[in-house]
C-alpha cells in the first residue's frame, strides 16, 4: 500500500499528489513513468512521473480527472492509500551533452514537462520553455516554469492569459529567425505533440516526444503499447517513452489509443449503477 | 494384486458446452474412492522409471502407495519432500511426456494417471489440513530471489527450509509470475497459487510485489543491500510478434496482453475495471499451451468463433494433448496448415479480417519436424475481429541489459554453467529466464537446483 503524503488541486480538473514510494523516489529520472492501481480490482494506469523528493522518499503525480481511474484517484485524499504503484518505468529524459533546448508542454503534459526541463537545466543547458493551455483557468505550474526556465512563453488557446495562439507558434517564429535548439522536447495531447514535429521537422531540429499509449505491465510483456517508429515496432514502456518524433507514426497511435473507446463510459456507467443499487440498499 | 484395469480412472470434467462459457476449472479432480481405486493400478516398481521421468524426482510409487492404503497425508509428505508445489504440478505438468510416458503399466493400456494422483493429494491436503510449514530459525544470511513463478517459488522455498532470509521480488501487482497472469483460472484456480504464497510467507519468504528489478534496483544494488546472493527467476515474458501487415491494427494482440488482462487482472469479472475488447470471432495464431489457452478464453468471454491458426499440422502441434482435446470440446476450430500473411483493417483501423496462406508440409527441419511450405494462390480470409498473437515468447531484456557482465545467448537467455550460476558470482538464474519458453515443472526443477547450488556457494 502506497500513502497519498500530499493532494493540490491544480485546477479543477488536474490534482497533483505526492506519494510514499521510497524505492521509486530514490531512483527516479525525469521521463519516466510509474503504474498506478487504486484497489484490488482497478485497472492498471500509467503516468509520467511529475516529480520526485528522494529525503521525503516521495513521487509526485500530476493528473487530469478524465477516466474512471483518475476520477477515482482525484476521489482520494492526504493520508488515503493506493494499493499499488510501481516504477520507475522506461527510460529518463537523455539530457547530457545538450546546450541550447526547447521544451513545449500541452495542458496536463506541462507536469511531466516540467521535471525534464529541470534535468535540462541541471545539465547545463540553457532552456526554453514554451507551454499552452486551452483558457486562463487551467493554467498549471506557472511559478515553477519560471523559475527554471532562460525563457518562458505561455500560450493559450482563446488569448485569456498569456499569448494568444498554439504553441507551435513561437517555436516556428524562433527557428524562422534563425534559432537552433539541439532538442525540442513536446510533451502533450498527441496532436499537438504531432504538430510540433512537423514544425520543427523543415528545420532538421532533432525532436522528441513523450508517448502514453495503453499498456499493462509497463515492463515489456504486453506488448500493448507498440508504436511504429521510423517503420520498425517500438514497445513504449522499454524503449521509450521517448521517441523520436519525425518518425512516430502518429496516425496508428492515435487509432491505437481509441481501443477501449467506449468501454470507458461503460465503464463509468458500471460503477454509478453499482453506487446507486448501494444508496438503495442502504436507504433500505 | 492389483487393479489391472487398462485404462485410468476417469477424472470428473465439466460438461463441454457448460464450461466453454464459464472460468470455472475444467477438471474437477479425484474423489478418495477414485483416488484409491486408480492407486491400486500402480505395480510399484523395484526400479521406478517413473522417478526418473520427473524433473524433481518426486517419489512416485511411494506416495502412491500411500493413496492406496488411504494415509493421504502420509502421501502429501513423501510428494512435498522434493516437489513444493503438487497443487500446481499435478495440474500443468505435461506428465504424458514425463512420468507417466515412463511408467510400465504404459506399455499395454493407459499408464497410472501420477498427475491426477498427485493434484488430488496436494487438493485434500489443501482442502483438509493445510498446515502452514514453520519458520526455520535464520542462519542470518539474505538471498534475493527476482520473479515469483514458479522457478522463483520453488527457489525461494529451498532456501528458507535452509535457514535464509529470502526477499521475493515480483515487477507486477500479484505474486506468481506466469501462474496467475499466463495460465488461465480454469486450469489452475489462482486461490492455489495464493495459497502457496501464503505458505512461502510462513516459512518467511517476504514477497515484495511491484517491484521491477533492473529499474527500481539492479541486481548490484540488492549485492550492496546486503543480499549474499541472487536467484534469477524471471521468466520469458517478452512477446513475439510476426511483423506482417496489420498487426498494428485495434483488435491485435499478444497472448500475453490477452491473457493478462483476463487472468490476472480478471477481465471476465465484471466486478474488475479491465477493459477487454468484446470479440465475435477470434484467430489465435500459434500452436502451444498458450495459443489453447489464449483461445480457450476467447471462447469464455463470449465469442462465437474461435479459431486456432497453425502454420504446421495438428501433430505438429507443441500444445499438450490434453489442452487440445479440451480446446476441441469446447468448440475451437482447428485451422491447421496456415499461415497469416495480413490482417485486414476497416474503415476505422480496427482488425476485419486475418488472411492467410494454406500450407504443407516438405522436409524436416532443424527442430526435427517437417517444414511448413507455402502452396502458392492458397490465400483465403477468415473473418475475425480480434487476432491473437501466440507465437512464443523470450526472456525480458530488463535485467541483462542493467547487470554489466550478465551474459546470454543469442536468444537473450542467461548463461549458465553446470550449478546454475551465471557469469556474474554469486548470481544464479533457472527457468524460462535460461531455457526460453518451457514447462512449469521444468522451471521449479531449475529452481530447486538453484536453491542447492546457492547453499554450496554460501557454505564454501
Amino acid at each position: 500500500m502506497y500513502k497519498i503524503a500530499r493532494k493540490v488541486e491544480l485546477n479543477a480538473n488536474v490534482t497533483l499528489m505526492d506519494i510514499e514510494a521510497p524505492f521509486i523516489a530514490k531512483k527516479a529520472k525525469a521521463g519516466q513513468f510509474i503504474i498506478f492501481r487504486i484497489d484490488d480490482k482497478g485497472e492498471r494506469v500509467p503516468l509520467t512521473i511529475a516529480g520526485y523528493d528522494r529525503e521525503k522518499g516521495t513521487v509526485t503525480i500530476i493528473f487530469q480527472k478524465v477516466g474512471f481511474a483518475t476520477i477515482a484517484l482525484g476521489n482520494l485524499n492526504e493520508g488515503d492509500y493506493i494499493q499499488d504503484f510501481v516504477g520507475p518505468l522506461g527510460k529518463p529524459t537523455p539530457v547530457e551533452g545538450k546546450k541550447k533546448v526547447c521544451v513545449v508542454g500541452g495542458g496536463v503534459g506541462c507536469a511531466i514537462a516540467l521535471p525534464s526541463a529541470k534535468a535540462f537545466k541541471e545539465a547545463g543547458a540553457e532552456v526554453t520553455v514554451i507551454i499552452g493551455f486551452r483558457s486562463k483557468d487551467i493554467v498549471i505550474l506557472e511559478e515553477e516554469f519560471k523559475a527554471v526556465a532562460d525563457r518562458l512563453i505561455l500560450m493559450t488557446d482563446d488569448g485569456s492569459y498569456g499569448r494568444h495562439g498554439l504553441v507551435t507558434q513561437p517555436l516556428k517564429e524562433m527557428l524562422e529567425a534563425g534559432e537552433e535548439f539541439d532538442e525540442v522536447l513536446a510533451i502533450g495531447p498527441v496532436p499537438m505533440m504531432k504538430f510540433v514535429a512537423l514544425t520543427t521537422k523543415p528545420f532538421g531540429t532533432h525532436t522528441s516526444v513523450s508517448l502514453n499509449p495503453i499498456m499493462v505491465d509497463g515492463t515489456g510483456m504486453c506488448g500493448g503499447c507498440r508504436v511504429t517508429v521510423g517503420g520498425e515496432v517500438k514497445f513504449a514502456c522499454v524503449d521509450g517513452p521517448e521517441f523520436d518524433g519525425h518518425q512516430v507514426d502518429f496516425a496508428e497511435l492515435m487509432s491505437r489509443n481509441s481501443v477501449y473507446r467506449g468501454r470507458e463510459a461503460e465503464v463509468t456507467e458500471k460503477h454509478a449503477c453499482r453506487m446507486e443499487a448501494m444508496g438503495k440498499a442502504l436507504i433500505k | 494384486m492389483a487393479n489391472m484395469t487398462l485404462v485410468k480412472t476417469p477424472m470428473p470434467e465439466q460438461d463441454p458446452k457448460v464450461r466453454a462459457r464459464n472460468f470455472k476449472e475444467v477438471t474437477l479432480g479425484y474423489t478418495a474412492e477414485m483416488a484409491i481405486e486408480e492407486a491400486g493400478r500402480c505395480l510399484k516398481c523395484k526400479n521406478p522409471k517413473c522417478v526418473e521421468g520427473c524433473p524433481v524426482n518426486v517419489r512416485i510409487p511411494e506416495f502412491i502407495g500411500k493413496v492406496a492404503e488411504g494415509d493421504f497425508k502420509a502421501a502429501y509428505e513423501i510428494i512435498t519432500s522434493t516437489n513444493a508445489l503438487p497443487a500446481l504440478s499435478g495440474r500443468v505438468c505435461p506428465q504424458e511426456s514425463q512420468c507417466e510416458a515412463k511408467c510400465v503399466r504404459g506399455i499395454k493400456g493407459e499408464p497410472v494417471a501420477i498427475g491426477r494422483l498427485e493434484r488430488f493429494v496436494a487438493d485434500w491436503y489443501r482442502e483438509n489440513i493445510n498446515e502452514m510449514p514453520e519458520k526455520v530459525p535464520s542462519n542470518g544470511k539474505k538471498v534475493a530471489v527476482v520473479g515469483s513463478g514458479p522457478a522463483g517459488m520453488t527457489c525461494a522455498s529451498d532456501l528458507a527450509k535452509l535457514g535464509y532470509e529470502v526477499t521475493m521480488f515480483e515487477a507486477l501487482h500479484t505474486a506468481g509470475g506466469v501462474l496467475v497472469y499466463g495460465i488461465p483460472e480454469f486450469r489452475l484456480p489462482k486461490a492455489i497459487v495464493a495459497n502457496e504464497i501464503t505458505k512461502l510467507e510462513a516459512q518467511g519468504v517476504q514477497v515484495m510485489t511491484n517491484m521491477v528489478i533492473g529499474r527500481v534496483l539492479t541486481i548490484d544494488e540488492l549485492f550492496e543491500m546486503g543480499y549474499k546472493a541472487v536467484f534469477v527467476g524471471s521468466g520469458a515474458g517478452l512477446p513475439m510478434f510476426m511483423n506482417i501487415p496489420g498487426e498494428s491494427l485495434k483488435g491485435v494482440m499478444s497472448a500475453n496482453e490477452y491473457l493478462t488482462r483476463t487472468n490476472l487482472m480478471k477481465a471476465y469479472d465484471e466486478n474488475y475495471d479491465t477493459p477487454i475488447i468484446k470479440s465475435k470471432a477470434v484467430a489465435v495464431v500459434g500452436g502451444g499451451n498458450v495459443a489453447m489457452d489464449g483461445a480457450r478464453c476467447a471462447m469464455r468471454l463470449g465469442a462465437e468463433h474461435v479459431y486456432i491458426v497453425y502454420r504446421r499440422g495438428e501433430a505438429e502441434m507443441p500444445a499438450r494433448e490434453e489442452e487440445k482435446h479440451h480446446a476441441k470440446e469446447e468448440g475451437i476450430e482447428f485451422k491447421t496448415l496456415c499461415n497469416p500473411v495480413e490482417i485486414l483493417s476497416d474503415e476505422e483501423g480496427r482488425a476485419c479480417g486475418i488472411k492467410c496462406i494454406r500450407m504443407e508440409l516438405g522436409e524436416p527441419d532443424a527442430s526435427g519436424r517437417r517444414r511448413p511450405v507455402e502452396i502458392p494462390g492458397s490465400e483465403f480470409v477468415l473473418d475475425v475481429d480480434t487476432v491473437i498473437m501466440a507465437l512464443g515468447t523470450s526472456p525480458n531484456p530488463l535485467i541483462r541489459s542493467t547487470t554489466p557482465g550478465l551474459e546470454t545467448n543469442r536468444k537473450g537467455c542467461l548463461i549458465v554453467n553446470e550449478n546454475e550460476m551465471t557469469t556474474r558470482d554469486g548470481v544464479f538464474a533457472g527457468g524460462d529466464a535460461v531455457t526460453g519458453a518451457a514447462t512449469v515443472i521444468l522451471a521449479m526443477g531449475a529452481g530447486k537446483k538453484g536453491a542447492a547450488a546457492i547453499h554450496e556457494y554460501l557454505n564454501k
